[in-house]
Order: structure tokens, then C-alpha cells, then sequence
């Protein structure tokens, strides 16, 4: 037997392997917590007792370069309710919501259906802001004094109104109502993702911020910065002191280079235009146009500031105070309505047609061909299989500048045919020197203009690459069509060509770039930068909206100075001719119908766009007074027939407004203000006066660094 | 007492050294073990109540006071214990088993009282309160061991008889106690009596057995519904603690705040902003432990850990020691007693285990447990005075 007590000791080992591992399980998970995740703890518990109560910085106003506020903030009274709260009263606060119903007129369940957060199987209308912050349902006008009334007797039962918070808050107000629309832009609240990007560090869950235009441009200065107060509290909220506490800092004020009177006049000049074509007959067609849309844009010459930037159609901005709904939102978007939201000036890209021979002419030009010249404007062009003058017309030999006053097409296909013949024709040299492609990629078309706008679109130069890439990604489509035996015979050889050597570029292909047909695509804005370009001595210019950053107090904290893109490689005399030319369209040529008897020299291109499936984009581009050019105008009306039927009236208008011709001008002078609107102590805006700005940030405007946000 | 009264002539001659001077003094590791978690304890308790104390206009020391008072009524009886004859606790041990049972049952009768959701308690006159369940302990340990230890003094292993029969003694109290409900202090009178069997040497296929039936019971009592909500939801959290972080998972969430924030060195006694701000509910009771790790960080969260480690090393060491199997039992089921109702407890706290009302032993505020701990502590003594070395 062995030694007594010996088998109890063995089986008490087993209760003391226990008490060890209990003992280091304990020690290790202690170790874990404290140290190895102390610090993410240590964050929880500061988090735990503190809350940030927010006082919203008063958001920056927007004004026209002569001081007319475009957006300003009006004070309204918030009811909004606070789910989280709401959730814990009987039977989720139903009783609640229902007395709240007859005071924000809206009915229980509907209020019901707006506080709860959208997502998953939820519809709207539903709260798309974080689901801890109180959730607006209603706001009230200072001056609706029935509403008031009704908000004061939710203030004074507080204890029937749990859950229900009422406050005054800014919100947006357009003054000048559906004016620049486009260019001001509108607000939308944050979503949970977008808080954690640096340049929205210091936003507040579910705080609006800008979303297009120049809102969005500018959001940062804008918006100023939020006071935060810290409160220290206990496990059921209750404040126990203020940790710290920083106040408000308004946002700046946005002094745009926008004359609201121009813009006016442009949105209505653009109006008429749309009007007018949708009585006028179809080109092409049996029915009249359908005018679907159009830009105006008008920009300082010299300097790239944009004075007037017209879309059609237009909206009213103030559809987003306050949330736009769906709907609302999807007709804003709807191609059928015309997608209103799209900006056509930088969003809308099209066909420039005639006006890009400005451009032909200069690559022509500095090409070698003789300024003076006679050439052949036959009705069609031999070589390119017939290929047809606009409207079949011949006007003979004639100089160039009669090309350009006459718009003829045909002597350009010869220019292209020829240029393309010396690269190396169906067989290119290695590297063709493509003179009109370089022109044009050197007059910032196919890239974007840099304007302080979102979402601008960069355009098409159909060139080589461009051809070649699109082969490649249609390729494999078109093979299949071309052995497809549904397809009719002509289809399967066009897809077969197609399939071959899509990626060519033909005789056909050089001759449709130089007239700005075929898949080269500009913007308005982009068209107004080229033209600027010609009327100012060969600068390509950065076309700013913003002109100025105020700060509540009036300093000029930043302005906006011209920025220049580079210039274009055209002689002062080659450009000197093409104002010259530019000037006889609108004496003897395309335009001179709409611009006869008007007393400021205007120079400018008339342009037809002739697109697939679709009616005539007519265009025209122009600048203004020819001797020392001021202003570029760059009308366009897609699906509105030719430039000069369509676009050049549109244009003249427009210059009526400015000049004063027939009725009063909008712009005194035809030029911008130098000095900027003054901000008087009261924080109301006045014309351009005397005060000197102090110190202002010089050039273009970048959105400063946010520091890295604190916890909350 | 005299030794000579035992059955001695079947020990050897060595058993004479039981007399020894050395035998009959108190295990002084444990002793000073104990009383510095009792005075870490009530540190603690202090720091837990004093704010809330504050704020409801009361004295800051309201319970630091009653906790004192309540380690002096624990001394008084631990010292009893540890120094009655152990004849007679053998002969107390009966007593003691069926005055808990009555306790018991008085707590199923309009007498109990629920507090903190737990229905085990009864309120005695002039504020008092009494929880059976925690003396429930004392006793199914020492009559464990004394079915288990007294007829053949642990030479030979209990026989399936002797088993049958200590399950039938547990089994009251283990049903009194489930109908409280009360699932903590069940599990912990499970574990005693499957560490008193093992170190008895019950036969292995009665602990296996045990083991599975217990696996089958929880998982019958979550099927059939038998649990509170509130228990199935405890499990629930403790699986997830993120699932509801403002309900069930409050209490883990905000006890892993606390000890984590306390990082190494602790925020001080008396400085937590986590105990402060009162964001852990029963944190004087069962989440006493988040105040150590909170205000005293890894260091006395750790030495506290460590106390109760030494605490139950010689508890073993006692068992290992003891001069007879009554003793050894007695003592292996104190420490099984302690070491699973300790890490239950902090383990919650950390965030390992799931959420039982248990109390944290010689740590915690509470008369009861502190009187069975203090008691339990008394026994180890007691067999630790008669040992042979």
C-alpha cells in the first residue's frame, strides 16, 4: 500500500492545477485589458463622461460681385424630435407623436415614418442623418405667427412633449430666387461615411454641408467653425460640469464674380432662345425643335471671371432646404424632364460644330498656310468621295477669312485631308504631327478648365487615342454583330468595317475634326476659355466663379486672382487675323442678321452641330468690343437648330443687356468692378466702395488643411 | 481537546506530532491573506458608494461602516469556527445543514424578500437581512465531507452508495436555491460538490457522469424555457457583449471600460471617472472588481488576484495537510468553493464569463457572504490546526 495520504494528494493536485490556470487566465486577461487595449478603454471611458453639445457656426453668405446677397441664411424655428428618447416612453411615444401631429401639421404615422432611420427595408420618407441626432420634422417662418404660437405651447408643456426639441437654426434663403442656381449649389447633410474624410474633420453628424456648386467649391470657408461645449456627465446624463468650451466662428462670406443682372439676362435670353426654336422648323426634320436644353456663359476676357453662367433648365435652390424628397430629387435628375440638376455650361458636352474653326484656322495658320491665300470652297470635296459644304453651297476660290465669315467646310476637309495625307494617310507615320489635334489639346480642349466648380466634365478630342481606345472597348461587340446572321447585310458590313480597323483614322475622320463634328465634344465653358484665349492675346485662362472670401467682420481674407493655364502657340498676328474674321461673321457673314445695327463690335463664330439621332446644336461664341475685347458670350441650345438662326440672336440679347441697347444696361461700362463689395460693421453687404482690403490670400483658392478632429 | 480520543490506534506513531505546539497554531499566510483582501474590500466598497452616498445627501461612510462592522460579527464567527473542537463541528455540522434548508425555505415563503432581482433574501427586523444561500455553502461543504470523510477516515474511496447519498444531500439545497431563482450560487454548490467527490475519489464515471448531466440540464433548462429571460438574455449578452450595449450588455461593457481604462498604475483610489459617474450598477457587490481595476489599475487589480491566489494555495496546502479526510475534505471544498465563485466573478467583470450575481469572496459588500467566507476561512483554521505539520 502506498503511504497514507499519498492517492488524496494526487487527487488534490488536480484542485491545485485548477486554482493555477484559474489564476493566470485572470492575470493575463487583466493584462490584456489594461494594457494591451488600456488605450482604446481609457478613449471609451473619456467618451463616457462627456458630451459635446454643438452651437452650429452661421454659415457664410453668398453675394454677386456688386454686394446683391445670392444666398443668405434666414433664422427659422426647428421642431425636430429626438428618436432615441422618443423610443423609451410607452408604447415608443405614440402618444407623443400624436399630440405633436396638429402642432407641425403632419400626421402621427407620418412623423413616425420620417424619424425612423433610412435603410434596409425602410422607404422613404425616412431620416438619412445619424440616428442619434435629433431629427427635424417641421421648421417655422419668424413671421408665421400662428405656427409660433403653436411651437410656444409645446415649450410650455414640456413634460406632454418629451422627446420633442424646438431651436432656431439658419437656414439657406435665395434672395434673387432661381438666379445662378447652378452656380450657387445646394446643401445636403453629411452622411456617416464622409465624416471621417479630412476636409470634413471638423463637421458635426448629419450637419449640412455643400454638395454641388458653390457650396461645395468654397464648403469649407463657408462653413465656418462650429463652438463645441464639452459637458462632464454622469451615468444618466446628468451635467456635472463643462470641461471645456469653444464658441462659434462664422463661416466667410463668398463674393462671387457673378453680376447678378448679367446672369439674369442670360437666363432669359436663354429662355427666349428656347422658345423661339421650339417654333421654328426642323433642319432636317418635319416638326419644329425641341430645345431641350442650353448654356449661356459670359466671361471677362482678360481675366477668366465668369460673369454669367446660364443653364437650361434651371430649378429653384430652395427645394433643397430643408431635404429635398425623393421625388423631388429624381425629377431634378429625370433625362425626360430634362435632368434640370445637370449644369449644361460644364456638365453638358456637345459637338462644337463651326466655332471650332477658330481653332482649324490657327492650326492651319501656324502650319505654314499663307494668311492671305485664295482657296477652293467647292460644294463637295472630290477626294473625301463628295463629301458635302454645309447645305451643299459653293462659293469658289476665296481667301481664308471668307472661309471663316462664310463658314465654309470644304476648304477645312481639304486642310485636314491634307495634313492627314503628310502623317501618312490609312498608312500613319510613326509620329504624325496631327496640327489641328495639337491646336486643339493646347486651347485646353479634352481637359477640364479648372473652374472652382465640381463635377466639370473634360470633354472629347477625337483624335487617334481616342479612336483607338474606343476600338478597343467596342471591338468585341461589333465582330459579333458582323457574322451575326439576324442582322441585315448592310448592318454586318458596317459592323464588320467597324471590327477591322475601327481604330483607323481616315481622311474622313481629319476632315470632320476640323468643322468640330463628329465625336469631339466641348463644354460652353470650355468653348468661352478658347475664345477668351483669341480675344486676349493668346492666354488660356482659369475661369473662376469665386472672387472673394470675406470674413464676418468685412477683412478680405482671400481673393481670387487670375490664373493663367498657358498660352496658346498662335502668333499675335495670326490672332489679330482671326478677331478680324471672327468680327466680319457678325458684318458681312453667318451672324450678321442678328448683330446688324449694333453699336459695339462684336467678333464672334456661329456653329451648327449635326449629331446622330438628335436635331442641330446650334452654337455661338463670341467676344466683345472688338478692339479691346472685354467680355466673351458662348451661347449654345442643343437641339435648336443652326448658330445663326438660334444661338446668335441669343447671344445678341444678351449683349443688348450689357451694352444698354434698346433698354438699360445691367453692366454699366460692359466691365466688372475692380474693387470689391464692402461689408459695412452691421454685417450687411454694400457696392464696391472705398475700403482697402488688408492683406488678402492672393490666388486661387485651396480649402486649408482641417487639424485632426477630437474625440467626442 | 485531546487527539487520544480518535481512533488512533490505527495511525502511526507519527500522528503524535499532531500535538506538536507548531500543529496547533493558525495558518498566518492565510490569516494575513484574508484580512488584507477585507481591508482591500472595504476600500473598495468605500470608493464605490461614497459618490452616490454624496449625492443623496448621506454620509460618505455609510457603507463603509456596515461593511466593517460586518468583517467584525465574520471575525468573531470564523474565530469560532476555527476554534471549536472539530468533534463538535461534525456534531454542528447537521445543525447547520438543516437551519439552512429551513432558511431556504423561509426564503420561498412570504418571508423572502427579492433584492437586485435575485429573490433570496429575508428581511429581519430593524433593517437586517439574511441570504440562506451563502450559509447554504458552509454546510453542504461540511456535510459533504463529513458523509464522505467520517467512516473510513479516507483510506478507502467513497462507494456508489456514499455517492447517492451526498448527491441526495446536495440536491436540497441546489433545488431550494434554483427556485430562487439564484443559477450563481447553484453552479458554485455543482462545482464544491464535484470537487469534494474528486478529492473523496469518487469513482470517475460519477464525476463524468455528473458533468454531463449538468451540460444536459442547462441545455434542457434554455430549451424548455425553464431560465428566466433575463438569464437566457445574460448569455445571450455575454456571447455578444456588443448586441445591446444599453440593456443586458451594459454591465459588461461599462466593468471592461472601467478595469481597461485603468491601465497599469490606475486612475487612484477614489479618482474613476467610470465609478464616479456611477455608470456600473452593484458595483459595491458583484462588480466590486471593476473599482480595483479601475481606481488601482493592473497592480492591485493583480495583487488582488494574487491574494486570493495565496488564499487558496493554502487552502490546498491545508488539504494536503490535513490529519484526516473530514479535513481534507472540508478543505478541498472551500477552495473549490473559492477558486470558481472568485473567478465567476471577476471573470464577468473582464468580460469572460457571463453575468452571474455572484459576489466576489472577503471583496464584496454583503453580511451573508461575508459571514460564510469568514466562517469557511475559520474551517480552513480549524484543519489546518490539527495537521501534522
Amino acid at each position: 500500500m502506498t503511504a497514507p495520504g499519498q492517492r488524496p494528494r494526487l487527487r488534490l493536485l488536480v484542485l491545485q492545477v485548477l486554482v493555477v490556470s484559474i489564476l493566470a487566465t485572470l492575470l493575463g486577461r487583466l493584462w490584456f485589458l489594461q494594457v494591451y487595449d488600456g488605450r482604446a478603454y481609457a478613449a471609451a471611458a473619456s467618451q463616457n463622461r462627456v458630451r459635446e453639445v454643438v452651437t452650429t457656426a452661421p454659415r457664410g453668405q453668398v453675394y454677386d460681385v456688386t454686394g446683391k446677397a445670392l444666398v443668405r441664411n434666414r433664422t427659422a424655428l426647428v421642431v425636430s424630435v429626438d428618436r432615441a428618447r422618443l423610443l423609451k416612453e410607452p408604447a415608443d411615444g405614440e402618444a407623443v407623436l400624436r399630440r405633436l401631429a396638429p402642432v407641425v401639421g403632419k400626421s402621427a404615422a407620418l412623423l413616425r415614418q420620417e424619424i425612423t432611420p433610412c435603410g434596409g427595408t425602410v422607404r422613404p420618407p425616412c431620416w438619412r442623418g445619424s440616428p442619434y441626432q435629433p431629427v427635424p420634422v417641421q421648421e417655422f417662418a419668424p413671421d408665421d405667427a400662428a405656427g409660433l404660437r403653436r411651437v410656444l405651447r409645446v415649450e410650455e408643456r414640456k413634460e406632454d412633449f418629451p422627446a420633442v426639441v424646438t431651436r432656431f437654426a439658419a437656414v439657406r434663403e435665395y434672395p434673387a430666387g432661381t438666379t445662378a442656381a447652378h452656380v450657387l449649389g445646394y446643401l445636403g447633410p453629411i452622411s456617416p461615411q464622409e465624416t471621417r474624410l479630412p476636409q470634413y474633420a471638423d463637421v458635426q453628424e448629419s450637419a449640412l454641408v455643400g454638395r454641388s456648386g458653390v457650396e461645395a467649391t468654397y464648403d469649407t470657408a463657408l462653413r465656418g467653425r462650429d463652438g463645441v461645449q464639452t459637458l462632464l456627465v454622469d451615468h444618466v446624463g446628468t451635467v456635472t460640469g463643462t470641461q471645456s468650451e469653444t464658441a462659434p466662428q462664422a463661416g466667410d462670406s463668398l463674393v462671387l464674380s457673378i453680376d447678378a443682372g448679367v446672369q439674369a439676362a442670360a437666363e432669359q435670353a436663354l429662355a427666349h432662345a428656347v422658345a423661339k426654336a421650339r417654333t421654328l422648323p426642323d433642319r432636317g426634320g418635319d416638326g419644329t425643335y425641341k430645345a431641350d436644353s442650353g448654356s449661356v456663359v459670359v466671361m471677362e476676357a482678360k481675366t477668366g471671371r465668369v460673369v454669367a453662367m446660364a443653364s437650361y433648365p434651371s430649378y429653384d435652390p430652395s427645394v433643397f432646404v430643408g431635404g429635398a424628397s425623393d421625388e423631388e430629387y429624381a425629377s431634378l435628375v429625370d433625362e425626360a424632364r430634362g435632368a434640370p440638376l445637370v449644369f449644361r455650361a460644364i456638365q453638358g458636352a456637345y459637338a462644337p460644330a463651326s466655332t471650332f474653326k477658330a481653332v482649324s484656322t490657327a492650326a492651319v495658320l501656324e502650319d505654314g498656310y499663307p494668311r492671305d491665300g485664295t482657296y477652293q470652297c467647292p460644294g463637295a470635296y472630290a477626294p473625301l468621295g463628295g463629301k458635302r459644304n454645309f447645305e451643299g453651297e459653293s462659293f469658289g476660290p476665296v481667301t481664308l477669312r471668307t472661309a471663316i465669315v462664310r463658314s465654309c467646310d470644304t476648304i477645312f476637309y481639304d486642310f485636314a485631308y491634307k495634313e492627314w495625307l503628310r502623317d501618312g494617310g490609312n498608312t500613319p507615320v510613326a509620329h504624325p504631327k496631327d496640327p489641328m489635334v495639337r491646336m486643339a489639346q493646347r486651347f485646353g480642349l479634352g481637359t477640364r478648365t479648372g473652374v472652382d466648380l465640381p463635377s466639370e466634365r473634360s470633354g472629347t478630342i477625337a483624335d487617334r487615342a481616342f479612336l483607338q481606345q474606343r476600338w478597343e472597348r467596342l471591338k468585341a461587340n461589333f465582330c459579333k454583330g458582323a457574322v451575326n446572321p439576324a442582322r441585315s447585310p448592310e448592318r454586318r458590313r458596317a459592323d464588320k468595317e467597324f471590327c477591322d480597323d475601327g481604330n483607323r483614322f481616315r481622311g474622313g475622320d481629319a476632315a470632320n475634326f476640323a468643322i468640330g463634328q463628329g465625336d469631339t465634344l466641348v463644354t460652353p465653358l470650355q468653348l468661352a476659355t478658347v475664345y477668351g484665349a483669341i480675344a486676349n492675346g493668346g492666354k488660356l485662362l482659369v475661369p473662376h466663379v469665386g472672387r472673394a472670401l470675406l470674413s464676418a467682420d468685412g477683412t478680405t481674407v482671400h481673393e481670387v486672382r487670375p490664373v493663367l493655364r498657358g498660352r496658346v502657340p498662335v502668333s499675335p498676328v495670326d490672332l489679330a487675323f482671326l478677331r478680324d474674321a471672327l468680327h466680319g461673321v457678325t458684318t458681312e457673314g453667318t451672324a450678321r442678321g442678328s448683330f446688324a445695327g449694333f453699336p459695339v463690335a462684336v467678333a464672334g463664330k456661329t456653329g451648327t452641330g449635326e449629331v446622330a439621332g438628335k436635331q442641330d446644336t446650334a452654337w455661338f461664341a463670341s467676344f466683345a468690343p472688338v478692339e479691346d475685347p472685354e467680355l466673351v458670350v458662348v451661347g449654345m441650345v442643343s437641339q435648336g437648330g443652326t448658330g445663326a438662326t438660334t444661338a446668335a440672336p441669343m447671344v445678341r440679347e444678351v449683349y443688348d443687356a450689357i451694352y444698354g441697347v434698346g433698354r438699360p444696361s445691367v453692366l454699366p461700362g460692359g466691365k466688372l468692378p475692380t474693387a470689391l463689395p464692402v461689408v459695412r460693421p452691421d454685417g450687411t453687404v454694400g457696392p464696391p466702395g472705398t475700403k482697402v482690403p488688408v492683406k488678402p490670400v492672393l490666388g486661387p483658392y485651396v480649402p486649408p488643411a482641417a487639424p485632426a478632429r477630437t474625440s467626442r | 481537546m485531546s487527539a487520544g480520543l480518535r481512533p488512533a490506534g490505527l495511525r502511526p506513531p507519527t500522528v503524535l506530532r499532531e500535538r506538536d505546539p507548531r500543529g496547533r497554531r493558525l495558518d498566518l499566510v492565510l490569516l494575513l491573506a484574508v484580512a488584507s483582501l477585507v481591508g482591500l474590500g472595504a476600500l473598495l466598497v468605500w470608493s464605490a458608494t461614497r459618490q452616490r452616498m454624496l449625492d443623496t445627501g448621506m454620509a460618505p461612510t455609510t457603507f463603509l461602516t456596515k461593511h466593517l462592522v460586518n468583517a467584525v460579527i465574520g471575525l468573531l464567527l470564523g474565530s469560532f469556527a476555527a476554534f471549536v473542537d472539530p468533534r463538535s463541528l461534525r456534531a454542528y455540522a447537521p445543525v447547520v445543514y438543516v437551519a439552512s434548508g429551513i432558511g431556504l425555505l423561509v426564503v420561498l415563503s412570504p418571508l423572502g424578500a427579492t433584492v437586485n432581482g435575485a429573490h433570496s433574501w429575508i428581511l429581519l427586523p430593524a433593517g437586517f437581512q439574511i441570504q440562506p444561500s451563502e450559509f447554504a455553502k458552509v454546510a453542504l461543504v461540511v456535510g459533504m465531507a463529513m458523509l464522505l470523510g467520517e467512516s473510513r477516515d479516507g483510506e478507502a474511496e467513497p462507494r456508489d452508495g456514499d455517492v447517492l447519498l451526498v448527491l441526495a444531500l446536495a440536491a436540497v439545497p441546489m433545488a431550494l436555491i434554483m427556485l430562487q431563482p439564484d443559477l450563481g450560487t447553484t453552479l458554485v454548490l455543482v462545482f464544491v460538490l464535484l470537487g469534494v467527490l474528486s478529492v473523496a475519489g469518487a469513482p470517475a464515471r460519477w464525476i463524468v457522469g455528473l458533468l454531463l448531466a449538468g451540460v444536459v440540464v442547462c441545455a434542457g433548462a434554455v430549451q424548455l424555457h425553464v431560465l428566466g429571460d433575463y438569464q437566457v438574455a445574460r448569455f445571450a449578452a455575454f456571447a455578444n457583449p456588443e448586441l445591446d450595449p444599453r440593456g443586458v450588455g451594459y454591465n459588461t461593457n461599462q466593468a471592461k471600460i472601467a478595469i481597461g481604462s485603468g491601465g497599469v498604475w490606475g486612475k487612484g483610489l477614489f479618482h474613476g471617472t467610470q465609478t464616479n459617474g456611477r455608470f456600473i450598477p452593484e458595483q459595491q457587490t458583484d462588480f466590486v472588481f471593476t473599482v480595483a481595476g479601475e481606481e488601482l489599475g493592473l497592480v492591485g487589480a493583480g495583487t488582488l488576484v494574487l491574494l486570493l491566489g495565496v488564499v487558496l494555495w493554502r487552502g490546498c496546502r491545508i488539504a494536503a495537510n490535513a490529519p484526516d479526510a473530514f479535513g481534507r475534505l472540508v478543505a478541498a471544498g472551500v477552495v473549490s468553493w473559492f477558486s470558481f465563485q472568485s473567478f465567476v466573478n471577476i471573470g464577468m467583470t473582464l468580460g469572460i464569463m457571463p453575468v452571474t450575481g455572484l459576489p466576489l469572496p472577503f471583496v464584496s459588500y454583503g453580511g451573508s457572504a461575508m459571514f460564510a467566507n469568514l466562517v469557511a476561512v475559520g474551517l480552513l483554521q480549524n484543519v489546518h490546526r490539527g495537521s501534522r505539520d
